[in-house]
């Protein structure tokens, strides 16, 4: 397990599952057809043989049961892993994650946690249409009492959950599903990384660039074309969605004085609306240009691949955006 | 256009700070000018409707151009200034502007960028008429650095040209005569050191508002070194408007009016002097401020040469100086003492006056700076 | 079906205290709810005492109760002190909750309490959940869950049934069904009113109960807890009773007849069980007095505790949004 390691996202979500289930015997995994199947995505293949069905658990369709029971068992003790197949599915669990996991440490005065970790896939890209595309973690991230975190990379998917699942308090997981075959490299098997925080992913000085999740690579893409016309663009990874590293980002606005943020959810109410009014809020006096965003566009995801593409943020676009703010006219 | 000064020959209208139909009152601001000292407020003298704006905001016109009518007056809104004369402009000074285009269409918000208001403020560069190249014209950070690495350059360039052309109009046209005199300044300045013991920093006296208070009220003494030299004879001035010279940060000089100078207690003298100092630096000066000065006062402070032999700014017919203030040795009471003391000048132009009257004037100033209580 | 329970007259005198204090406690309730001491939703109980009573007297310490938001008998009956039950509802930090919940939602970790749920069936998964725990930690416990008859139109229920009875899980599920969701009559909601056979589908055991008859809720309460213990899987347990008071404080039952109501007042479960009492020479006269001065004195201390709670400060809002760690 030590020395540098290349592996896919999604044997990075294995290995950091499997570990969890190998190292605490608190930590179960459950959802629909993660054991015999092997995972929706195959992410959880070859776990249910090795761990057993008890440690790994098929559920019924039954999204509100299942992850009510990993709330119930969370606050008795357990630290269950619930994987729901797709956050469109996990609306079907709604009351449990909001009127449930979000509340009870608070109504109860602190007497109980939920120590509940929730993976789910999001994000659009595979030609899924308008029941498995959405990017509702925007929605979620609305909600006090939940920690929701989006890794981009490999190293975070490989490590992240370890830390949700030190963390007292309920974290959902968003897993883009773009991002399950990308290959990247994590120093070693042993390393670890803090469930907050946002990290720089590339330094520069013209314009801030603030994404999370699937839209990450398109985003250092978008920089790297930029860098070709002389725009320095800083691209900052949020990693946490909820609570928010606003600090990071108010320092890297502080620097360049203009933001754009780049968020797969629609526009209307939404992540990215928070993070612009944060930095209208609390940096004003920085900003040499208006807040831009580059979001999604606002129509149920289609299948037609041309279509799917065209709602989605794009390198072209979140170039465009950021050359109107630091190039204009 | 207003004249806002004898060497003015043009300027640039940057904004419209009133419509028509809009009613106006004397004194009001009504537009901004850009001239080669920078934007400028202009002054209206009469009360009145505005009916029509002649002059697009981003046009530059000849001084004496109509740039407004008001309803019902007979008068354009010109705004001729006291010295303002139509005279045939030296061939070098028709320098044009520099091309901007301008921030914004007449009526709409000037766009500023936040962070671009935040940092003029602290250069003290003036957003008025700034062109800005950010995003829907808005002026940004680049535009306001700009304009502040731009202005001493630029602007000291334009100022130098009409210095050259005031000073050289003055040296070839007045006969000049100079007289100094030394003043003991023992006396003023511990005076001035005791009120100032009771007074918060800000609002404590400076020298030069001694050396300005007892010009001004020398001058009621000798009005006839107090006013303007035109078409072939001395014109009075209209009141005691002593034009302080203030030298720039980036270069040049400018010599803006403190209007009834000699009417002024003197903590108020040195407040509006301070004031008057801040916006000649910054760029914030009235068209009054510039056109209507009777005489200049020009103080070289702690530093600096002994004496001044100045040159007189045309129309007027005087220029005081203020060399600089130091320990000198002064006969007093029989024996040879180390005082504070300060050589006061006067350049003064012979069409004018003649050397008595103006040995009079400095021996007046000399004497009100030995009674300072009474300034 | 193991032997009929056997009670003694310490236990039957008990049953009737516990069913007369939360009745009492009540009574107080709605009257400090007028004078404007408690506030909010206040859901009374009365004439359901006995369900409340005759399951709780069945649980073990180690067992987990999970409550509906009609649940200050379940919590009484459950041991939870009734004064940090009134502090709650004063919204005073003395309250079990430091009076973030109010009425609606009891919590208390300590007698393994876990919150009344004011989600119409947002209960039955919790408790599915903290079965799975008791038995993958290899504990003895169960999870008991109480739910109204409304629950049964939620899609919760047949999930949460379904795989308590698919994974074998210790989850004694009790239907307290009063025939009113609200003001919907259960049969304008269900196709099928009889709702214990709805547990049949599921392949779980399950027995309808007089649920104004605390002996026999008592008695179904003890066989069905022994199946569980016994690891025969889920047991249900429908509790037929009825709500004598309004749904709510600001309730104009219009929904149901006076009489149908004073029809059911003479068959409520404390007066049915003082007579069955008495006519069988249990009850001492002086039995009674010195129960109701017991629970009189009770819930004098209790207003008074409340009464000289303080307010949690607000500086204090935000904890518990998120906890720093797990309560051991």
């Amino acid at each position: 397990m030590s020395g540098p390691q290349r592996l896919t996202y999604r044997e990075a979500c294995r290995q950091a599952m499997r570990e969890a289930i190998l190292d605490d015997p608190r930590v179960f995994l459950m959802g629909e057809d993660v054991a015999r199947y092997g995972g929706c995505y195959a992410v959880t293949k070859g776990l249910a043989e090795e761990l057993g069905e008890e440690r790994v658990r098929d559920t019924p369709l039954s999204e509100s049961a299942f992850v009510g029971a990993g709330i119930g068992a969370a606050m008795d003790g357990m630290r269950p892993i619930v994987e729901i197949m797709t956050v469109n599915f996990s609306l079907l669990a709604l009351d449990q994650l909001v009127n449930n996991a979000a509340t009870i440490p608070h109504m109860s005065g602190g007497q109980f946690a939920v120590p509940l970790v929730v993976r789910m896939a999001t994000g659009a890209g595979r030609q899924l249409a308008a029941q498995h595309s959405h990017s509702l973690e925007g929605w979620y991230a609305h909600v006090p009492g939940l920690k929701i975190v989006a890794p981009a990379t490999v190293e975070d998917a490989r490590f992240m959950l370890k830390a949700a699942l030190a963390d007292p308090n309920p974290v959902l997981i968003f897993e883009h599903v773009m991002l399950y075959n990308m290959e990247g490299t994590i120093p070693d098997g042993t390393a670890s990384v803090r469930l907050e925080g946002a990290k720089v992913r590339r330094e520069g000085g013209d314009v801030s660039l603030v994404t999370y999740g699937g839209s990450l690579f398109k985003t250092l893409d978008a920089a790297e074309a930029l860098a070709a016309e002389n725009i320095a663009a800083e691209v900052i990874d949020l990693r946490s969605l909820r609570p928010l590293d606003m600090a990071t980002v108010l320092a890297s606005v502080a620097k360049t004085h203009r933001l754009v943020v780049v968020d797969e959810g629609w526009r209307s109410g939404s992540l990215s609306a928070e993070i612009a009014a944060r930095v209208a809020e609390e940096a004003f006096f920085e900003l040499d240009a208006p807040p831009a965003r580059v979001c999604s566009r606002e129509v149920p995801v289609p299948y037609a691949a041309h279509l799917e593409q065209a709602c989605l943020p794009q390198p072209d676009a979140i170039a465009a955006a950021a050359r109107a703010l630091v190039r204009p006219s | 256009m207003p004249s806002l000064g004898a060497d003015m020959e043009a300027g640039t209208l940057v904004e419209w700070l009133v419509a028509p139909g809009d009613v106006v009152h004397r004194g009001q601001t009504v537009a901004v000018v850009e001239t080669q000292k920078g934007a400028i407020e202009v002054e209206i003298f009469e009360d009145g409707k505005v009916a029509e704006l002649c002059v697009p905001v981003g046009r530059e016109v000849p001084v004496g151009t109509v740039l407004a009518r008001l309803e019902g007056a007979e008068r354009p809104l010109a705004v001729p200034a006291p010295a303002a004369r139509p005279e045939p402009a030296p061939a070098a000074v028709a320098a044009p502007p520099p091309a901007r285009r301008p921030a914004t269409p007449p009526g709409a918000r000037h766009r500023v960028t936040p962070l671009a208001r935040r940092r003029a403020a602290e250069l003290g560069v003036s957003l008025a008429g700034l062109a800005g190249t950010g995003v829907e014209g808005a002026v940004r950070l680049a535009d306001v650095e700009a304009a502040a690495s731009a202005k001493p350059a630029a602007e000291a360039g334009a100022m130098r040209r009409a210095i050259a052309a005031a000073m050289t109009r003055s040296h070839a046209e007045i006969p000049h005569y100079w007289l100094t005199l030394e003043c003991d300044l023992a006396r003023a300045l511990a005076w001035m050191e005791r009120i100032n013991a009771e007074l918060p920093v800000a609002r404590r006296l400076m020298p030069a508002a001694l050396f300005l208070k007892a010009t001004a009220l020398a001058l009621r003494q000798k009005p006839g070194l107090n006013g303007y030299w035109q078409d072939g004879a001395f014109v009075p001035g209209p009141g005691i408007h002593v034009g302080w010279a203030v030298a720039l940060r980036g270069g040049g000089l400018i010599a803006p009016a403190l209007h009834d100078a000699d009417l002024l207690p003197l903590d108020a003298l040195m407040e509006a002097l301070r004031d008057l100092i801040g916006r000649a630096r910054g760029g914030g000066l009235r068209s009054s401020e510039l056109g209507e000065a009777t005489i200049t006062v020009t103080s070289l402070g702690e530093r600096g040469a002994d004496e001044v032999m100045g040159l007189i700014h045309p129309p007027q017919v005087a220029l005081v100086g203020f060399g600089r203030i130091a320990e000198r040795p002064v006969v007093a009471e029989g024996a040879v003492l180390a005082r504070p003391s300060v050589r006061l000048s006067l350049a003064a132009d012979h069409r004018a006056s003649d050397g008595h009257q103006g040995s009079l004037l400095l021996a007046a100033i000399n004497a009100l700076l030995q009674t300072p209580e009474a300034l | 079906m193991s032997a009929r329970v056997r009670l003694d007259r310490r236990q039957l005198l008990a049953l009737l205290k516990g069913m007369k204090r939360i009745r009492a406690f009540e009574a107080k309730c709605a009257e400090l709810y007028q004078a404007q001491k408690i506030r909010g939703f206040l859901h009374l109980y009365d004439g359901e005492e006995a369900v409340s009573v005759g399951v709780m007297q069945a649980l073990a310490p180690e067992d987990a109760v999970v409550a509906t938001y009609r649940e200050h008998g379940q919590a009484l009956a459950r041991g939870i002190p009734m004064n940090v039950l009134m502090a709650e509802m004063y919204g005073v930090r003395e309250g079990c909750c430091r009076g973030r919940g109010g009425s609606m939602h009891i919590f208390d970790r300590e007698r393994r309490f876990c919150g009344g749920n004011a989600i119409v069936g947002g209960g039955l998964p919790l408790a599915v959940g903290l079965a799975l725990a008791a038995r993958m930690q290899g504990r003895s416990g169960l999870a008991a869950c109480f739910f109204g008859e409304g629950a049964v139109e939620e899609g919760e229920f047949h999930e949460s049934l379904n795989l308590a009875a698919l994974w074998r899980l210790p989850v004694l599920f009790v239907c307290e069904n009063n025939r009113y969701a609200m003001g919907m009559a259960l049969e304008r909601a269900e196709s099928e009113t009889d709702i214990h056979a709805k547990a049949a589908a599921y392949r779980i055991a399950s027995e309808a109960v007089d649920g104004m008859d605390v002996v026999a809720v008592a008695a179904a309460a003890l066989r069905a807890v022994e199946a569980v213990r016994a690891g025969e899987g889920p047991r249900f347990l429908e509790c037929r009773t009825y709500r004598l008071r309004a749904h709510s404080m600001f309730d104009a039952q219009a929904y149901r007849p006076k009489e149908e109501v004073e029809a059911w007042r003479g068959k409520g479960p404390i007066v049915r069980f003082q007579k069955w009492l008495d006519g069988n020479g249990l009850l001492h006269p002086s039995d009674l007095a010195a129960i109701e001065a017991e629970i009189d004195g009770e819930i004098e201390l209790a207003v008074a505790f409340a009464e000289a709670g303080t307010p949690e400060p607000v500086e204090e809002l935000e904890r518990f949004v998120l906890m720093e760690e797990v309560p051991a």
